[in-house]
């Protein structure tokens, strides 16, 4: 079954250092070998330590949030100052956290090495996009430090062009700069898949990360244009005064929001396309089975990501658009949730008949299921309209999408780096402290944001810092919950940077897992492989097609067993 | 009302079906979920490595009908929620033609609100129960959204656009009146009240506002004060078109095209004379904008509105 | 015989990760188209903002869109597509290896787009002293004619934004090829007319969107 590519290192794990001859050793250069890097492997470093300290700039911003929210009256914060925090929290956690944070860390790494390419199609310009959302991202915080933005990550006008008094235009430039980077990246990773892929290495055999991962692309290469322009629009009328979105003057501020949505829709796409992916590689892993139907996962990915570049007007269904517009976008997003639930199912159905462990890897996707379940099911909801007109606007919206975007999304990231840390970094992490996170995240997620749903039914408005006095209970219990949820955040920071010095050293594949990134060394080597591979075997070919997987130990389990006494290796287990 | 609360009052015609399908989604979401869950669980442990558990390849049958299947009855089940959605959505569309009429305007960070008898309030919305009312609103500044959660309805309201919802209360009592799109500083203070009463009640209520003439008499007052009548007076030296009988006639304009004369027309026509002026008059009408504010224009649209076309020709 | 050693001397155009040139160019080709539509949604969206502005008060913009200067947009017509043409057969003496000729034309068309950007210099100093420009002194009465001019502004602005990017890659490859610096069978001649000709082609709808069936 295996096919003739560098020889799996099944063997004890080397004793010379770790990173040695990898893409990680030093070549002399120091900090530039890392910030003028062509390697994908070591952008893909770059973006990760990036998105990590915006997801704490961001989540610092929660903290905030959470915390005046504790009291009805909100003594803590202003107005002023809330509204200042809860944009700078949704600008910074859309979109220098959520977009970039599985296509431009798992992304960069793995789409080279799971088809079996040396490196992606244009390696400067994926360097270029680093840059791009660094310095966007630089703007956003230059916008924060000389006194913030208060419109809402979703910059309305004509309160965003008109009467705010705040950085708006440094703030969407920042956003436009990303943008191109995004832009950039999409346009990298579909030539990559389609010029790049090594023989044998067919559509139908790609992972279905590297499916989502395409698929995303094209959403970021077709919705991001669109974004770019409309913010230019309201740039322009901040700095100009050019009235395209003034209701007073002749334009329409409908306009705005009809191509602001354009885009904003098919970017959550961007978000959750590559975490369904990841927790496709990993249930497969863990349960040592073919994926089911993966076919369909495939057409589901992408009926995903067409589909959801029709449904934008959901979000305005009490805009003032027409009742003929709510119907046709009420139907579609209907529709799109179809091959949402198809992949529940098809997860489900992969454990079946399996040989399932429960690694955090495991958990955190397993997780990710659950999680995801709940927060699209909710978006049924949001798509009745007469529901939607009692919670559009309130808490229920901010619940839902925490669910999928924070439940699904950053679980999977999770689950993706436990999975992929021994690849990345040659180290194993703790397990017993990786598991605890894991459900320690679960709980604190679900205490969090499950009393919101019921705040935003009862009508408390989303973006209020005061509110009537008998909500205070589910408030406290959310608040409380994001005390757990930090800590859970906090936690594989620990354990994980812990490991990089003093973790057991990992072998090249030690989940004993299919696909081409485990086919080579762990860390892998600057050119990803010694000899480019040549692709026999289908997908996820864990047991043969019409059998069933076979119980069987993994080196890490050997490598665990040794950590925790000396007594001698081997013999049955499992 | 003590205790945690779970579930907002229901105090409009809109309640129960909007709840009726909301808990239905909520019943059939917790078996999904549920199912999701078992089957997780229960695969998790029957299937865990190395358990006694019967493996083998799976069967056709579940391969190709199960995936068939699960598709078709999730987009059956989706199907039909839509339909029963878009049935509800389309029976709260259109307000009854006796709704009673009261205009809202919506500002940083305060509701104005004037009943057609000239009547206004502020932040508090009085209306009578059972009775359907219309409410005609427009910002004056930025994007606002009117929501009662008690009565299910909210509506964003925009500036330089009428906008409509209704309603018809079942209940008497406060419901709460939010803000629920950003509006600026004090989003979170635009906090108000719907207070229903019994009609009679209501009725005594009106009565006993300081109200200063009903709305087309306040306009009547306006058209003089302000000049227009010094133009639009049959007879008069200035050919301005003549207004009695004007509302709710299709006129024809300067380009050709022919227009609805309504609120927003006489709205345009106050403030941007020069936008769509109508056919065979010279553009000499002056703009007022700045001079009347949003109540002022709602007042000379009644008083225009109550001008009953003159007998003999025209 | 000096193409010949010019030929010799320039380096390999053989980048990573690539092992064969012509997989490089399709590569090459294939982002640049990737690139090409993201910037057709990018001016799209601008022109269906437009045009939805447009159908929100047609009388408003024709009126607007008459004291848009013809002549000024005619002639950058005639002069863009010109330049297409000269990128157009620079490309092709590239690939017949005649660097010389190539090298010529590419600062032929950098010549034209900077044309271009001085004619529209003087159209926008005309339309300013027009008093054309949204705000407080705005020339024009009507509301919805401030929409028309913001768009006017807005949509030359970010053409001639990409019309400059266009001049500088441009210019870049003049030099390149000129100092023998860059191999004549490089991906990136070809890339860039792309580019170049995507620039034309907005400015082929806008001219007659603007200054042609606004006009009603």
């Amino acid at each position: 079954m295996t096919d003739a590519a560098a020889p799996i290192d099944h063997a004890e794990p080397r004793s010379r250092s770790v990173i040695a001859g990898s893409y990680l050793d030093s070549e002399g250069g120091g900090l530039s070998e890392w910030l003028l890097t062509t390697d994908h492997k070591r952008i893909a470093l770059l973006y990760a330590v990036m998105i990590t300290a915006f997801f704490f700039i961001g989540g610092a911003a929660a903290t905030l949030m959470r915390l005046e929210l504790v009291s009805p009256a909100g003594h803590f914060l202003t107005d002023d100052e809330y509204n200042r925090v809860f944009t700078l929290h949704g600008i910074i956690m859309v979109w220098f956290f959520l977009v970039p944070l599985i296509p431009a860390t798992f992304g960069n790494f793995f789409l080279p090495l799971m088809i079996g390419a040396p490196d992606v199609a244009f390696p400067k310009l994926n360097l270029m996009s680093w840059y791009l959302t660094l310095i966007g991202g630089l703007c956003v915080l230059a916008a924060l430090l000389m006194g913030g933005v208060d419109t809402g990550w979703t910059f309305y006008p004509p309160y965003s062009t008109a009467f705010s008094n705040s950085n708006v235009a440094l703030a969407v430039l920042g956003v436009i700069i990303a943008g191109f980077g995004t832009i950039a990246t999409g346009v990298n990773f579909v030539a990559t898949t389609h010029t790049l892929r090594a023989p044998g290495m067919t559509w139908f055999r790609l992972p279905l990360f590297v499916w989502t991962v395409y698929a995303t692309s094209l959403v970021m290469i077709l919705a991001t244009p669109v974004l770019a322009i409309t913010l230019m629009l309201v740039a322009a009328d901040r700095l100009f005064g050019l009235p395209v979105f003034d209701g007073f003057r002749g334009g329409d501020p409908l306009l705005f929001q009809h191509l602001f949505w354009f885009y904003s829709h098919p970017a959550v796409y961007i978000m959750i396309l590559p975490a369904m992916g990841v927790v496709t590689e990993i249930i497969t892993c863990f349960a040592r089975r073919r994926v089911f139907g993966y076919a369909m996962m495939v057409y589901a990915v992408l009926a995903i990501a067409i589909i959801g570049f029709a449904v934008w007007g959901h979000h305005m269904f009490v805009s003032g658009q027409s009742v003929f517009a709510n119907l046709v976008f009420s139907f579609l997003s209907f529709i799109v949730a179809v091959p949402s639930a198809i992949k529940v199912f098809n997860w489900t159905a992969t454990l079946y008949r399996g040989q399932i462990t429960f690694e955090a890897p495991m958990l955190y996707a397993l997780g990710f299921v659950g999680l995801f379940t709940i927060g699209g099911l909710t978006g049924l909801f949001l798509a009745s309209v007469p529901i939607d007109i009692q919670v559009t606007g309130t808490y229920f919206v901010v619940a839902h999408f925490h669910y999928v975007m924070v439940g699904g999304a950053v679980s999977a990231y999770f689950a993706g780096l436990h999975f992929w840390w021994p690849k990345i970094t040659g180290r194993l992490y703790s397990e017993a402290w990786a598991r605890f996170a894991a459900v320690l995240m679960f709980f604190g997620f679900n205490f969090t944001f499950f009393p919101q749903f019921i705040l935003g039914y009862l009508g408390m408005p989303r973006r209020y810092h005061t509110y009537p006095a008998e909500f205070q209970p589910w408030n406290v219990m959310s608040s409380t919950g994001a005390v757990v949820l930090a800590a859970a955040y906090a936690l594989p920071l620990f354990y994980l940077v812990w490991s990089c010095f003093y973790g057991k050293i990992s072998p090249a594949d030690p989940w004993h897992a299919k696909g081409l990134e485990w086919r080579t060394s762990s860390p892998p080597p600057k050119r990803n492989f010694l000899r480019t591979p040549v692709v026999t075997e289908e997908p996820y070919d864990y047991h043969d097609p019409g059998a069933a997987p076979q119980a069987e130990a993994r080196p890490v389990d050997a490598a665990r067993l040794a950590a925790v006494a000396p007594r001698p290796i081997g013999g049955a287990h499992g | 009302m003590n205790g945690i609360p779970l579930l907002p009052q229901s105090a409009s015609t809109f309640a129960p079906p909007t709840d009726a399908l909301y808990f239905t989604l909520v019943a059939v979401s917790g078996v999904i979920a549920f199912l999701v869950f078992a089957l997780i669980v229960i695969f998790s442990v029957r299937y865990r490595r190395g358990s006694p558990a019967p493996r083998g390849a799976l069967p056709p049958f579940i391969q190709h009908e199960f995936e068939i299947g699960w598709t078709i009855a999730t987009l059956f089940a989706f199907l039909m929620f839509f339909w029963w959605a878009g049935a509800n959505q389309i029976y709260q569309l259109l307000p009854p033609s006796n709704a009673m009429e009261i205009h809202v305007v919506a500002k940083q960070w305060m509701w104005k609100i004037q009943h057609s008898n000239g009547v206004r309030e502020i932040n508090v919305l009085h209306a009578p129960v059972d009775e359907p009312i219309r409410l005609d609103m427009t910002s004056q500044d930025v994007i606002h959204s009117f929501a009662v959660p008690a009565f299910r309805i909210k509506q964003d309201i925009l500036p330089g656009r009428y906008v409509e919802s209704w309603f018809r209360a079942t209940k008497s009592g406060s419901f709460r009146l939010y803000c629920t799109q950003f509006c600026g500083t004090a989003h979170s203070s635009m906090v108000g009240s719907v207070v229903i009463m019994s009609k009679p009640d209501f009725a005594a209520w009106l009565a006993g506002q300081r109200a200063a003439g009903d709305l087309a008499g306040q306009g009547r007052t306006l058209f003089a004060s302000l000049g227009c009548a010094g133009c639009h007076t049959p007879g008069g030296p200035i050919h301005a078109p003549d207004l009695a009988g004007l509302f709710g006639r299709k006129v024809p304009l300067a380009d050709g095209t022919f227009r609805l004369v309504d609120d927003a027309y006489i709205r345009d026509c106050i403030l941007h004379p020069h936008s769509n002026p109508p056919a065979g008059f010279d553009p000499i009408m002056p703009s007022f904008k700045g001079e009347v504010d949003d109540g002022q224009i709602l007042a000379l649209t009644a008083y225009i509105r109550s001008l009953a076309p003159r007998t003999g020709a025209r | 015989m000096a193409e010949a050693a010019l030929a010799s001397r320039t380096p390999n155009a053989l980048r990573e990760p690539w092992s064969q040139l012509s997989r490089q160019r399709e590569a090459a080709t294939l982002g640049m188209w990737l690139f090409l539509m993201s910037e057709m949604l990018f001016f799209g969206a601008l022109f269906m903002a437009f045009s939805f502005s447009r159908a929100l008060d047609p009388a408003a913009f024709a009126e607007a869109a008459r004291h848009a200067e013809i002549a000024y947009g005619a002639a950058n017509t005639a002069v863009l597509v010109t330049s297409s043409l000269t990128i157009t057969i620079a490309v092709r003496a590239a690939d017949a290896a005649r660097g010389k000729l190539a090298a010529r034309l590419l600062a032929a068309t950098a010549t034209l787009g900077v044309a271009f950007l001085v004619i529209k210099g003087f159209e926008y100093r005309d339309d300013l002293r027009h008093h054309l420009f949204p705000g407080h002194d705005f020339a024009l009465g009507r509301n919805a004619t401030q929409i028309f001019w913001a768009f006017y502004w807005a949509m030359t602005g970010v053409h001639a934004i990409h019309l400059t990017v266009g001049v500088v890659l441009v210019l870049r490859l003049f030099w390149l090829v000129r100092r023998g610096r860059m191999s004549l069978a490089s991906p990136q001649l070809e890339v860039t007319s792309l580019y170049w000709h995507l620039v034309d082609a907005f400015w082929i709808v806008l001219f007659p969107t603007l200054y042609v069936a606004a006009r009603g």
